[in-house]
């Protein structure tokens, strides 16, 4: 295969809170819940960023990045569980709001948190079939869990782009796999606000199954071992799950630190992954070698391997913005104004 | 009917589309058909002009008792913001304290939420401005 990310953007929105501050709401020690999941905090987007505005930022810093014309994007596709239409695609304003349409292919995509790497895997057949030129995968959420519920320590906000195609690569996707069950771990029906999950449940025989037969089938097909990777990200739902599936593998956490952004902005679901991506590349020399390992309930993994090429350091002396979401203009928010932020109070007749 | 006038203004709210006089060079935001100086000189000669989005506040007010829409964003700031290119807009700033602004900043343009048609209604998209980084 000779297709890779061209350029890329991450985007998290500036307000946190901690779970200390949850905590204190519903009577528990949120401090010990937060320690306990592996979180210090996490983004709430504000009243007026979603999904869409989100996706857009992304893709505007991944085309601001790289020297390509929006005419020449043939496909976006957004992966998201929180898009803010249940009909009307978020890729259709993401298209409008990067200069890529009329003429491309456009949709939107769920699989609860790999729906961001199911459109990079959609863009990669499309430009290696000579489909299109350019394919523009995005990841994004504004997730919520339900007020007092253990997601609610978690389920943030943020999201990446990925601009794929073969011309003027910063880092070759060497192969992608997947592996998909009918596993029933989260969900979310039509028309309800919060998800439910199934407690228990949402670890081993989903989360920590799909990706260990996933990673056994990219180790397989491309020969490798961890060793041979510099980097890995695994999908986030808290800060403990990748660390432990990781060091299972035999991953280091130096291989994980910089993929592993949950324990700093919370889990960003179809963002999780992409947006650690995103941070790998910030950081990584050329020739690193990253493994990707996503996750979606529901459930299916998508792993990746990509090498960083020798370009990724002009990439960075151009109009690339890192993601930096450690920066000190961060605004902490309490309870209250997170809830009213959210959306959680309901005010009659506005 | 509020969908198609906002969906008609789409291009110049999502990416600050503004037209050029090609006679006296001047730039305007939202985007006019004429230019009101040249008149029937401007005719023909407005070419489009996809506008930086930079530029400094040089007024603004804090707003405490906003639109129903803005009822969860009270206080916020709202700026006659210059832009590199000339024109002068009304813009909202975001992602800053409202103490924290002041006449000189520097902003760029940043894609938000206007607002929405209630909460069955379309959603309508477009420019707020941040404090440059
Ligand atoms: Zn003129």
């Amino acid at each position: 295969m000779t297709v890779g990310i061209v350029g890329y953007g991450g985007y998290v929105p500036k307000y946190r809170i901690t779970p200390d501050n949850i905590g204190k709401v519903w009577g528990v020690d949120g401090a010990a819940r937060g320690k306990g999941l592996g979180i210090q905090m996490k983004s709430i987007p504000s009243p007026d960023e979603d999904v869409i505005t989100i996706a857009v930022s992304a893709a505007r810093k991944a085309m601001k990045g790289c020297d390509v014309c929006p005419d020449d994007i043939g496909a976006i596709y957004v992966g998201s569980e929180s898009h803010p239409y249940a009909v009307k695609p978020t890729a259709t304003i993401v298209s409008e709001a990067i200069g890529a349409a009329p003429d491309l292919t456009a949709a939107d995509y769920e699989f609860a948190c790999k729906a961001g790497t199911a459109a990079i895997q959609t863009c990669m057949g499309l430009v290696l079939s000579d489909m299109v030129k350019y394919g523009m995968a995005i990841g994004a959420d504004t997730s919520q869990g339900a007020p007092g519920d253990p997601l609610e320590y978690s389920a943030s906000a943020g999201g990446a782009a990925f601009l794929i195609g073969k011309e003027n690569m910063i880092a070759e996707i060497n192969h992608t796999v997947s592996y998909t069950t009918d596993t029933p771990d989260f969900w979310r029906r039509e028309g309800q606000m919060y998800p439910k999950h199934a407690g228990r449940f949402t670890g081993e025989p989903a989360y920590f199954k799909h990706i260990n037969a996933c990673s056994h089938k990219l180790f397989q097909a491309m020969g490798t071992k961890p060793d041979d990777y510099q980097h890995a990200i695994f999908h986030q739902p808290n800060g403990k799950f990748p660390l432990r599936i990781g060091k299972s593998m035999g991953f280091g956490p130096d291989q994980m630190k910089y993929g592993l952004l949950t324990p700093i902005i919370g889990n960003t679901y179809s963002g999780a992954v992409p947006l650690g991506l995103t941070n790998v590349l910030d950081h990584a020399a050329p020739g690193d070698r990253i493994f990707v390992m996503a996750y979606g309930s529901g459930a299916g993994s998508d792993g990746f391997d990509i090498t960083v090429k020798d370009s990724i350091e002009d990439y960075r002396k151009g109009d690339w913005c890192s993601l930096d979401c450690s920066n000190q203009d961060l605004i902490y928010l309490d309870y209250a104004n997170y809830a009213k932020f959210r959306g959680k109070i309901k005010m009659g007749g506005v | 009917m509020e969908v198609a006038r906002f969906w008609r203004e789409n291009q110049s709210r999502y990416n600050m589309q503004g037209k050029k006089c090609g006679a006296c060079g001047i730039v305007y935001f939202p985007p006019r058909d004429l230019c009101p100086k040249c008149r029937r000189e401007s005719i023909g000669k407005m070419e489009k002009l996809k506008l930086s989005g930079k530029g400094k506040i040089i007024s603004y007010t804090v707003v405490h008792d906003g639109l129903p829409a803005f009822s969860m964003q009270v206080p916020y700031t709202m700026a006659i913001i210059e832009l590199e290119e000339g024109p002068k807009i009304t813009g909202q700033i975001v992602d800053v304290k409202p103490d924290e602004v002041k006449i000189g900043t520097e902003v760029e343009a940043v894609f938000r939420k206007l607002g929405q048609e209630g909460e069955c209604g379309v959603i309508h998209y477009g420019y707020k401005f941040v404090p440059k980084e």
